[in-house]
């Protein structure tokens, strides 16, 4: 008989949702080697295709059969600079899971996520941190923008090649939204330390309080000798839906929510304050509206919404997420849109309007398009509402360096081959590119525009 | 890590920090505020940067105690340092010669506003300053206002100094003596609402500096918005100046109380 796709081991729901501990508990060595005899070593291996960097999906894989541990997470490491979080944050049933033989026979698809996880956890647990091999340090000083994926694995693959990398920082931690948006109960900030101490034994410097376009601009970068610069400064805006009482207090936004707890520790000995309640409702359906739901949970709420317009057919978010939120206790309000925030005479939330919707035809992004049901409108008491609609570049760079070209939607335009702007020694990667994206695809810039700096500066 | 170079105690409430932070005093205008904090569970909190020696590489900041977070840094001593400052944050004061500059400031918005009234003397304007408080010791930076003010009249809520009565009868002398072209606000919102209410019927454009909350101060979070003219707008990256006749102060005042 055929073997069973591997389950995840998972804390029980009714104690995670008491604590920040990683709700996944990774699998077992034998779980894992079972799951790798699963992967048939296709000849023409269509997961591969399934992954924005084309990871070699069954080398890795067949190493872990093999019990050759070491090398699985060498052979992932040959084009992802961040296995440990893209195996944990990835949306795989959309990218490389989704196209694996399997799931054409109509089977599950083989776990490459938990593989991959497991790999890179295996050498972060069993081997001392090695530095790559290094090419001799030329000398040239690069910038980079923004600590996220993008300008992590930006900042990794250029030291590799011998550049002085400095990565400059507005907030006064490392790691973009890794660590103040991805809780840890789905990514501990232990695991994104890591790579970045790898990064450091790695000659990269780290400056944070810097916010390039206000404490320093570009034409300063320039004056202090760098010779090229790489943008990853993100999506950061919040976006809000303009509609009636949307300012009462008590209502934020997903950023304002995550940022006030992951980076700030509100409720967890930090000095900075955040709002309690005991119903909080959520507005959203992708990963920034579970995380916040799931954060709400353990910080204590008695009933948490998710108010999304679409059905969860639609929701953005991984499914894997929408599962534990569910588990977790989170009442589903699909199909419903606020319009509107009713306050008490001190301007707190107290109640929220939902016009309930219906699927009507497709729209451009190919999903059914939500259209109200006339006067289905519903009145829901609430304490806190997190708007998690989404999140457009923070035009802080793009917005100080003169000749740029920015888009309509605000996003940095580049080459999508090379990552290079319209300014030639400028080249940006990520959400400032892409609008709000994937840590995967964010990565997978970075490497790519290191790629190509690369053989610009040496063509000089 | 910022040294706190020197330290100055206004008036119990109220002190004055000199903060190393070399990039930030040579980068920054009069109007740009920084984002401080101090301790590793430190909040983030907002303040603006009262002066700044490119030179000697110092801001100098100008705090009021008012809750845990002010206290902190209110009782850090010269040697001390503060865990991270960032900025210039916002946008710089527009600077122009309009003629008569009203600058008006009530309490610890002096210290904001001194830069301002500073650079509006340069570019050649009249400076008429109304500074107010609840009482005389709570005037502060009085002769460095003197020193680019021509005119400067002062208003307690006591009458211990100055005259008595609120910081509008202060304004209202000026516009009805003189013409006035221009006038900046800087203090607590419901000065700057009533500051407004007045320059409004008297067609004076006004720019009030909005104290929101903010947490990030980049434009990540939205704590900051207010309604100005209708739009929500965030204070931090798009202010904190804006036009005080549009300015919502209801809705600021009830966002500033938790
Ligand atoms: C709550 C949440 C959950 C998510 N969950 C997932 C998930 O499960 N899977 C997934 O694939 N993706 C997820 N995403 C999306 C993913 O995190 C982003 O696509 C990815 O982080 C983008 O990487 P980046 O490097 O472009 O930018 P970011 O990670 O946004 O980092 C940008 C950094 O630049 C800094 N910066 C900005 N401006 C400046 C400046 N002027 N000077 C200096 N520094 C600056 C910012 O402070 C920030 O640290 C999630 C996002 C959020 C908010
Ligand atoms: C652009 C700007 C410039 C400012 N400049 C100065 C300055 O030069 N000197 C000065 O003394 N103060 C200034 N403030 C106000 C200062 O930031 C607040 O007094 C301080 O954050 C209060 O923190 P706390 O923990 O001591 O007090 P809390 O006990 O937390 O709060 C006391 C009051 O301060 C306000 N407040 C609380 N948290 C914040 C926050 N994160 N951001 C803004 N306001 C908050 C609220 O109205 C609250 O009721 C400025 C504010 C802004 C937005
Ligand atoms: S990086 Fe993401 S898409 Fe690529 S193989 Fe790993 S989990 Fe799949
Ligand atoms: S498609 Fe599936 S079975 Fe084939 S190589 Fe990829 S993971 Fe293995
Ligand atoms: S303080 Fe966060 S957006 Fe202004």
């Amino acid at each position: 008989t055929a073997i069973e796709r591997v389950v995840m081991p998972q804390l029980d729901p009714k104690y995670r949702i008491t604590c920040n501990e990683e709700v996944n508990e990774g699998i077992s060595e034998e779980q894992a080697v079972r799951e790798a005899t699963r992967c048939l070593d296709c000849a023409n291996p269509q997961c591969v295709t399934g992954c924005p960097v084309g990871i070699n999906i069954p080398k890795f894989i067949k190493n872990i059969e093999r019990g050759h541990f070491a090398d699985a997470a060498a052979a992932i490491k040959e084009t992802s600079s961040l296995p440990a979080v893209c195996g944990r944050v990835c949306p795989q049933e959309k990218q490389c899971e989704s196209k694996c033989i399997h799931v054409k026979m109509k089977h599950p698809a083989v776990a490459i996520g938990y593989l991959e996880r497991f790999a890179a956890d295996w050498q972060r647990n069993h081997c001392e941190q090695e530095v790559p091999k290094m090419a001799p340090r030329n000398g040239i000083k690069i910038a980079v923008v923004g600590s996220g994926p993008s300008g992590l694995s930006f900042a990794g693959d250029m030291a590799k090649k011998g550049y002085s990398v400095t990565v400059f920082e507005a907030l006064h931690e490392i790691g973009g939204v890794l660590k103040y948006g991805i809780p840890e109960f789905r990514l501990p900030n232990a695991i994104v330390d890591y790579e970045i101490d790898g990064l450091r034994k790695m000659g990269v410097d780290f400056e944070k309080d810097i916010i390039i376009g206000k404490t320093l601009t570009y034409d300063d970068l320039h004056e202090m000798g760098f010779k090229g610069v790489f943008v990853g400064s993100g999506a950061g805006f919040p976006r809000f839906m303009d509609i009636p009482g949307e300012n009462l207090k008590g209502v934020m936004s997903s950023n304002e929510y995550l940022t006030r707890i992951n980076l700030m520790k509100a409720g967890r000995g930090g000095d900075t304050p955040v709002m309690q309640g005991n119903t909080i409702a959520v507005i959203g359906g992708g990963n920034t509206a579970m995380d916040s739901t799931r954060t709400a949970l353990r910080m204590g709420a008695k009933r948490v919404l998710l108010v999304y317009r679409r059905s969860e057919a639609e929701m953005p978010a991984r499914r894997e997420e929408v599962g534990h939120a569910k588990e977790e206790g989170v009442e589903f309000f699909t199909l419903h849109n606020p319009i509107e925030y009713i306050g008490d005479d001190k301007g707190f939330v107290k109640a929220m309007r939902v016009q309930k919707m219906q699927l009507g035809e497709p729209d451009a992004s190919g999903r059914r398009r939500p259209v109200p049901i006339e006067g289905a409108i519903e009145e829901i008491p609430v304490d806190i509402v997190i708007v998690a609609v989404g999140v457009s570049p923070n035009q802080l760079v793009p917005s100080s360096i003169k000749g740029l070209e920015v888009s309509n939607r605000h996003t940095i335009v580049v080459n999508d081959d090379t990552m290079q702007s319209n300014i030639a020694d400028l080249f940006a990667g990520g959400d400032i590119v892409r609008g709000g994206a994937t840590v995967i695809l964010a990565m997978g810039d970075g490497r790519k525009a290191a790629q190509h700096m690369h053989e610009v500066l040496s063509q000089k | 890590m910022n040294k706190v170079v020197s330290k100055e105690k206004f008036s119990e409430n109220v002190t004055k920090l000199v903060v190393e932070a070399p990039l930030i005093a040579r980068a920054r205008r009069a109007g740009h505020f920084v984002i401080v904090r101090s301790g590793e569970n430190g909040e983030r909190i907002p303040l603006t940067i009262a002066d700044a020696d490119p030179q000697a590489g110092t801001i100098t900041l100008v705090i009021q105690a008012v809750g845990v977070s002010t206290r902190k840094l209110c009782a850090l001593e010269p040697g001390d340092s503060l865990t991270d400052v960032v900025g210039p944050l916002g946008q710089a004061t527009h600077i122009e010669k309009y003629g008569t500059v009203l600058c008006c400031g009530g309490g610890v918005g002096v210290a904001p506003l001194l830069p301002i009234l500073r650079a509006m003397k340069a570019a050649g304007n009249r400076v008429v300053s109304v500074l107010a408080g609840r009482t005389k010791d709570l005037i502060i930076l009085e002769d460095e206002v003197r020193a680019s003010s021509d005119d400067v009249i002062i208003m307690t809520d006591d009458g211990s100094y100055g005259q008595k009565g609120l910081v509008t009868v202060g304004v209202e002398q000026v516009i009805k003596r003189e013409h006035v072209d221009y006038c900046v606000t800087i203090g607590p919102a419901v000065m700057m609402k009533f500051v407004a209410l007045l320059t409004k019927k008297y067609n004076v454009p006004t720019e009030a500096s909005l104290n929101a909350i903010m947490v990030d101060g980049t434009g990540m979070c939205g704590a900051c918005r207010v309604t100005v003219g209708g739009k929500t707008r965030f204070v931090c990256v798009e202010g904190p100046e804006f036009n005080a006749h549009e300015v919502d102060f209801d809705e600021l005042m009830m966002r500033l109380k938790a």
